[in-house]
């Protein structure tokens, strides 16, 4: 039967069959593999049933090990089950994935193969995670492309029923995933004739039952363990033929035939390539072009990896071939080869051993495609290439896309090798992420192939911030099907959306010569050609590019759309691409905006109709003149006077030339020098702020919540405001006794996302002009040549001396250098704040263990880092090391600091008479909370460490080397709530009941940001989020209660919106504890659907209503006889509803599901009634409620007091 | 005691009507209205505006960050149910007519034409028994003349008029040169009823903070004078239904718009103060009044003191005011 052919992306073309095909899905989000869960949980949602009829449960679990244990489960009680899952979810899954195959159990896991986390994480897709599971007995099948995915998906269902064994059905994350491709679905009716329900009622007659009760799972001894293992053996030898079948039987029924392995090429082929997933398509589409040309090259696609049928594969390769490549996604460091290098080897030898090969063939590795490194038909040809050198002379562990210049293992790459590409339309965009580019691009995908009948691939590409992000937006279309899983090196249509790319990065290089260049310009069509650097002119000039110009931004704003130029380019792009004719590409794009918009209003569809409308009579060709005439090139990206590394390496990746880094750059061990965010200078602020100093009461308050880290403070002696610019401002410390002193506020505009905190946040109002307050914004684009100056004034201003600033105030907070900076969160974030305070107050000293989310993507992701130094060289020591392990690292770095400093003292003690008894008695009993303190003891450590220099024992350099841990170090442990309620629960839980000093910092959003809003447990009752589409209905989990009940542990629950000094003291306060400590932070996000602008306000409303009680549980209280809680936010004084119905994450529900969202309202309101009602009693006592802190008291029963 | 009256063609067991608040946006609300004794429901209004500001709101706060990074395309849930326009409306409308036996009167305010004769239509087809026009228009352009801003009235009515065959009410503010030929046009264009009046917003200014305050201050009974006036006037007049709104307070006030000449009298200030069981409060009023004056039904009351049937209907014009005004300074 053939099936409606449309377009979708890998992830929803897998989901689509794995939905229908099981009856329960138990999952945990993970990059890239997310879509796949959200899409079975909203079919779910809407009822969509499988093909049996009934609707599928879709259950989210709270870690990836958690999904495989349900999902080991739920087989177990016989339902058809099945997970989806990437890279570190799939590595948690392995126990259980092990267990399922021991057991012989039908199921399918469908992975997007990524990189697993090694020197650094990366979300983006190779084979790693598939090649660590290879041992688990399950089967592994590989997909090359979206409709094999789609296919795939079936046919790994079908042979599992058949065979036992599970499967695990991986496609390449993002590339495939990711890539929108036109595809034939499979029917229902196919689907059912694939799935045999005698196998299904198998599947469920092996299920645990009372009814016929047997035991499984049991402990072997010596004696059985082994014969076990060795039982299962048919089961896995039947495999390939199961499969051969099941592709077979799929085969007949859609006409689309595959092949375990899938040989393609010369006959007679001498020199063939074998590789498996998106990389093979690119091979063959490479091979057929070369063999065409008479050369003997040919390519073995690998389908069915595990089992590996040697006969299988020997029956596949030509006998002629005499030279193989075995190409992988994976590094296998310290094997004789990669696995697939190997296991080819091996076959080949075996074949020759058997006689079913009268020789070995040379047989070369080589790896490709790391994180989704492009692969490009060159590569290819390059790998083929190679193998036509003499046996003597090729090389093996070869790589292919990057220079290895440490280890010579590069092929040379003939970057002008090309395939022909004629009747395909090859089109880049370049665009933002707020300007909705790349949706536009899906949706003209779907237009192309959907509605004209064309053939339509569409792959994006995002840089790694969440505010500003750059997207680049790969799109092909053609009457026949588009087989090539690499970006477009040649564009007949090239759209920049944003004027500003042109000034930092050479866009047009993709260009393909006499093609079209669509530039969003707000200069006009007079003045852009002279806007233009010069590079880009001569481009344009020598490639003879026909240009366009659209002022896409005035004509959004005109129609009410604001920022989001989508639709004008859209449009801008079907009349001059020529893809369709312009009337019916107008009535496609009309249709389609009603499609897409319908849901949200018929408003929404008519400022997008108004904006089609309003486009082309204002798109203008440009006259391009003969020669260029700007004789500005483009500024250099990073001054010429920035670190070595930040010239040679971030500047490269800055302008999207990463790949040229050659391998001698990169750190081997992962570190990567602090602060390099400074020279990122991003500019993706229209508005900026601007100080009015004459109303400013120098409060901190903006300073305090700017998540960006852009507005700076200072105060100087007046006398340092000579030789200052013109327009730099400053004005009196508004302190008395300070008559000479100055104060300035300062913004780092090139930094700021002009999110607007500061505004909301600042009190002082004019009393003469309605709506001027002490700050406010203004376009930056006057204002940026004096900013710069003002700014490089400022910087070289003496930096506050911290022993002088009062920390506890937020006042005197402002004085203090930020050591987190201009990372790239969103707008607005409610996170980034909290970090900010963190590195204020204790960064020189503090060692951070971040878990991974939202916080380690904007806190370390390359390009660059926001953690930085300060003027001596210091600064937080940041690492990530997992998501589910967070706790646990932070442990490590206490247990390892604590042992230094152990040894540091003995050693100390010891050296006394050498180094100065004076000297290392202060040193030994030094009070080390204040910043005095911590001052004066640095000092004598530097002493120290210069009278250590001097001596030549091995005690003294000893000491040496953990001398620096003399200075109390901080340890923070910072993480999501997805990371602490979820994923790493247990190990926290662990960690706050260890007792020892460790300062936990959890960034609230109340679900996981980084992954796209998916509920955690600390999601709301009553919020929709993903997996929690109808609203959550039971109450976030009370963290701060559950970890008061050990008694020693400072919890304090903060919100800085509500109550800045409620923050700063609970930031003090569980730092200077001397035990474990747990801050609950909330924080805004963009999942809440709020407008970020008034994030804090928010908070304030949180706090207002009750559902966020400020409170501290200070156990050290208990040694003054005190209640160790206190409630830092009065009585509830609005009702819930007000906060909540500001946010849609609420509200949404009253448009769904009006009732149940009354209902729940009721029901929140009473669980935040009760819970306010519940602290405030706690706090009320006497504190005898609380369990004793038995880690504060001595034998003698004397309370301890806290040792710092 | 008969305390029938009709209204716009509908028979009402007594003429209070609760007019649009919180209360009578939701379902337990309206049932609670009849359970004390509200003779009608005006639900709130359907604004035009509100609707597409809203689909906008949730457009804007939910898609603005969508495939802007590689994790996440989405950071919000698709939500299947979710529909933006008056979808929920004309749900209340369908289960309000289905929970309660008094008629149920829908009320709209519209944008655009298109929004008022749409919206119009969909809540007829809801099944509304009535439709009353909030006609929220503060004419501030000082371009548009007082004849421009009449014909827009009797343009929207016209055109609402022409699309639905429930009866159709239309609720004005008491800034017109001529109220009173406005009334007849209006009722000529088709109305069936009129509500006097609508109360403007009209906001206050922050003196410290420079600010436009816009908080909404309940009536109080001694605003119904102008409204008294202007039912007393055109009692009689006109054909169209009266309706009294502002300032209900006590029986009082219900008492003086009855006998003024309204055929049904609107709170929503009372109940909102009170809670719906204040209805019941209302009703007892106006029940021991008549009782105490031995009426035998309402119609026997309405209208006794509307200007047609004053002895001296001069009392509600120009003299009187001189008159109030002569009494004033010699005081």
């Amino acid at each position: 039967m053939i099936g409606k052919r449309t377009t979708m992306d890998g992830n929803t073309a897998v989901a689509h069959v794995a939905y229908r095909v099981n009856e329960v899905c138990a999952i945990y989000p993970i990059t890239p593999s997310s879509t796949m869960a959200e899409l079975a949980d909203q079919w779910s949602a809407e009822g969509l049933a499988n093909i049996w009829g009934n609707v599928p449960v879709v259950q989210e679990m709270q870690s990836e090990g958690g999904a495989a244990g349900t999902v080991h489960g739920a087989l177990q009680s016989g339902a058809m089950t099945t997970t989806f899952t990437s890279s570190q979810g799939l590595l948690l899954m392995l126990p259980n994935m092990f267990k399922i195959a021991g057991e012989l159990t039908a199921t399918v896991f469908h992975v997007a193969a990524r990189s697993l986390a090694t020197s650094a994480l990366s979300i983006f897709g190779d084979h790693s995670d598939v090649m660590a599971v290879r041992g688990t007995g399950f089967a592994l099948i590989c997909s090359g492309n979206v409709q094999e995915a789609h296919d795939t998906a079936l046919i790994a269902e079908a042979a599992t029923l058949a065979a036992r064994v599970p499967f695990l059905h991986f496609f390449d994350g993002f590339r495939t995933s990711h890539e929108l491709n036109t595809l034939d679905l499979v029917a229902d009716d196919d689907m059912r004739a694939m799935i045999s329900g005698e196998l299904v009622r198998a599947h469920r007659a092996r299920a645990l039952s009372p009814e016929h009760p047997f035991i499984r799972g049991t402990a072997h001894n010596p004696d059985t363990y082994f014969q076990a293992r060795e039982a299962v053996s048919p089961y896995h030898a039947a495999v390939p033929a199961i499969v051969e079948d099941a592709m077979a039987r799929f085969g007949t029924l859609t006409g689309r035939h595959y092949r375990l392995f899938e040989y393609e090429g010369a006959p007679d082929a001498q020199r063939v390539l074998v590789l498996m997933g998106s990389g093979a398509e690119t091979a063959r589409q490479t091979v057929a072009t070369l063999a065409a040309r008479g050369e003997k090259v040919g390519v073995l696609q690998v389908r069915l990896y595990r089992p590996f049928s040697a006969a299988h594969f020997l029956a596949a390769l030509p006998p002629s071939v005499t030279a193989i490549a075995v190409l992988e996604q994976t590094k296998e460091v310290g094997a004789a080869g990669e696995p697939l290098y190997l296991d080819v080897i091996a076959t080949l030898a075996q074949g020759l051993m058997n006689g079913q090969r009268a020789s070995i063939p040379k047989v070369t590795g080589g790896r490709y495609g790391i994180s989704s490194k492009d692969f490009t038909p060159a590569m290819v040809k390059a790998a083929l290439d190679e193998l036509a050198q003499p046996a003597a002379a090729r090389r093996n562990s070869f790589t292919l896309g990057i220079n290895d210049d440490v280890s010579h293992s590069s092929l040379a790459v003939d970057t002008t090798f090309v395939l022909d590409t004629s009747g395909t339309t090859c089109a880049v965009f370049y665009g933002l992420g707020a300007d909705g580019t790349v949706g536009a691009n899906k949706n003209s995908v779907k237009i192309i192939a959907e509605d004209a009948g064309q053939y339509a691939q569409g792959y994006f590409v995002y840089d790694s911030h969440k505010s500003g992000a750059q997207t680049t937006s790969h799109l092909r279309f053609g009457p026949a099907p588009i087989k090539a899983p690499y970006l477009i090196a040649s564009a007949g249509f090239v759209a920049c959306h944003q004027f500003g790319f042109l000034e930092r990065q050479d866009l047009l290089r993709v260009a393909a010569p006499g093609g079209v260049f669509l530039l969003n310009s707000p200069f006009g069509v007079d003045a852009t050609w002279d806007r233009l650097p010069r590079p880009v002119q001569q481009q344009i000039i020598d490639k003879r590019l026909r240009v366009f110009i659209i002022d896409a931004s005035r004509v959004a704003q005109d129609v009410g759309l604001g920022v989001r130029t989508n639709t004008v380019l859209q449009t801008c792009f079907f009349a001059i691409s020529g893809v369709l004719p312009r009337d019916e590409a107008i009535r496609h794009i009309k249709e389609s905006i009603r499609k897409s918009y319908a849901r949200k209003g018929e408003a929404v569809v008519a400022k997008n109709f108004a904006a089609v409308d309003g486009t082309l009579a204002c798109l203008f060709p440009l006259v391009i003149p003969a020669a260029a005439t700007n004789p500005a090139g483009r500024p250099p990206i990073v001054p010429a006077d920035a670190p070595e590394f930040v010239r040679r390496v971030t500047a490269l990746m800055l302008v999207g030339r990463g790949d040229e880094i050659p391998v001698s750059l990169m750190p081997a061990d992962g570190s990567f020098p602090s602060g390099t965010a400074a020279f990122e200078k991003r500019n993706i602020a229209d508005e900026v702020p601007v100080w009015e100093t004459d109303l400013c009461i120098q409060c901190g308050q903006c300073s305090f919540v700017c998540p960006h880290s852009v507005i700076r403070s200072r105060h100087f002696d007046e006398t340092a405001l000579a030789g200052a610019p013109a327009t730099f401002k400053s004005a009196p410390v508004n302190a008395r006794g300070y008559p000479e002193a100055r104060f300035s506020l300062q913004f780092h505009v090139e930094d700021c996302t002009g999110c607007g905190l500061c505004v909301e946040a600042c009190p002082a109002l004019s009393p003469r002009v309605p709506g001027l307050k002490a700050i406010n914004l203004a376009p930056k684009a006057p204002l940026l040549a004096d900013a710069r100056l003002d700014l490089a004034f400022f910087e070289a201003l003496p930096v506050n001396e911290r022993s002088r600033v009062d920390f506890a105030n937020v006042r005197g907070v402002q004085f203090l250098e930020p050591l987190f900076e201009f990372s790239g969160a969103c707008a607005g974030c409610g996170e980034t704040p909290y970090l900010k305070l963190l590195s204020q107050l204790f960064g020189d000293r503090a060692q951070i263990a971040n878990a991974t989310g939202c916080s380690s993507i904007y806190g370390g992701s390359l390009p660059v880092t926001p953690w930085t130094k300060d003027r001596d060289g210091r600064g937080p020591a940041w690492s990530n090391s997992l998501f589910e392990d967070n706790a646990e690292f932070g442990m490590g770095y206490r247990l390892a600091a604590d042992q230094q400093l152990g040894l540091a003292r003995t050693l100390l003690a010891q050296l006394a008479p050498v180094v100065g008894a004076g000297l290392a008695g202060a040193i030994l009993a030094a009070p080390q909370i204040h910043e005095f303190e911590l001052r004066a003891q640095r000092a004598r450590v530097a002493l120290l460490k210069a009278a250590l220099l001097a001596l030549d024992s091995e005690p003294a350099r000893d000491l040496l080397s953990v001398a620096d841990h003399l200075v109390r170090r901080s340890i923070w442990i910072v993480g999501g709530d997805g990371w602490a309620y979820d994923i790493d629960y247990g190990g926290l839980d662990h960690v706050l009941a260890s007792g020892r000093n460790v300062n936990v910092l959890v960034l609230d959003t109340e679900l996981y940001s980084n992954t796209g809003g998916q509920a955690s447990k600390a999601t709301p009752l009553g919020a929709v989020a993903k997996f929690a589409a109808a609203g959550k209905r039971v109450p976030r989990k009370d963290l701060a209660l559950q970890a008061m009940a050990y008694g020693d542990v400072y919890v304090a629950q903060v919100a800085m919106g509500a109550n800045p000094q409620q923050t700063l003291d609970a930031f003090r306060e569980a730092e200077a504890y001397d035990g474990p400590s747990l801050i609950l932070a909330y924080s805004q996000c963009i999942a809440h659907g709020i407008d970020m602008r008034f994030g804090m306000h928010q908070q304030q409303l949180a706090v207002a209503c009750g559902y966020w009680p400020l409170l501290r549980y200070n156990p050290a209280l208990r040694a003054v006889g005190r209640n160790p809680l206190q409630l830092d936010s009065p009585r509830p004084t609005i009702p819930f509803k007000a906060y909540a119905y500001n946010e849609i994450r609420y509200s949404s529900l009253t448009r769904t599901r009006p009732d149940e969202a009354a209902a729940l309202l009721a029901q929140a309101q009473a669980a935040v009634t009760g819970k306010y009602r519940q602290y405030e009693d706690l706090a009320a006592r006497d504190g005898s409620r609380f369990t004793p802190d038995g880690s504060r008291f001595t034998p003698d029963g004397a309370v301890a007091l806290p040792a710092h | 005691m008969d305390l029938t009256t009709r209204y716009m063609g509908l028979v009402l067991r007594n003429p209070l009507v609760a007019s649009a608040s919180p209360l009578t946006g939701t379902l337990d609300g309206i049932r609670q209205l009849e359970e004390a004794g509200a003779g009608a429901v005006v639900l709130p209004s359907l604004f035009e505006e509100e609707i597409a500001a809203e689909a906008e709101r949730y457009d804007h706060l939910t898609s603005a960050n969508d495939d802007s990074w590689p994790e996440s395309a989405t950071s919000f849930p698709t939500l299947p149910e979710l529909r933006h326009g008056p979808h929920h409306y004309l749900d209340l409308i369908r289960a309000a007519r289905a929970a309660v036996d008094i008629p149920v009167i829908a009320s709209i305010n519209g944008v655009t034409s298109a929004g008022w004769i749409d919206y119009a239509k969909l809540i007829e087809e809801a099944g509304a028994s009535a439709l009353e026009l909030n006609v929220y228009f503060v004419a501030t352009d000082p371009m548009r003349s007082g004849r421009e801003v009449e014909q827009r009235y009797l343009d929207i009515l016209a055109a609402v008029r022409k699309a639905v065959a429930i009866p159709v009410a239309v609720k004005l503010g008491p800034y017109f040169s001529s109220l009173g030929h406005l009334a007849v046009e209006l009722q000529d264009a088709g109305a069936d009823a009129l509500v006097l009046f609508n109360r403007f917003y009209q906001p206050d200014l922050d003196a410290v903070k420079l600010e436009v305050l816009t908080d909404l201050r309940l009536s109080e009974p001694n605003e119904i004078r102008l409204p008294l006036l202007w039912i007393a006037a055109l009692s009689g007049r006109v054909t169209a239904s009266l309706a009294a709104s502002t300032g209900v307070s006590t029986a009082t006030e219900v008492v003086k718009y009855l006998l003024a000449g309204a055929d049904v009298v609107m709170t929503t200030s009372s109940l909102l103060k009170h809670g719906a069981p204040h209805m019941a409060t209302l009703l007892a009023g106006l029940d021991a009044w008549l009782d105490a004056r031995e009426f035998g039904s309402l119609a026997e009351m309405r209208g006794l003191m509307s200007q047609r049937r004053l002895k001296n209907p001069e009392a509600f014009e120009r003299a009187n005011y001189l008159k109030i005004l002569a009494g004033y300074d010699r005081g």
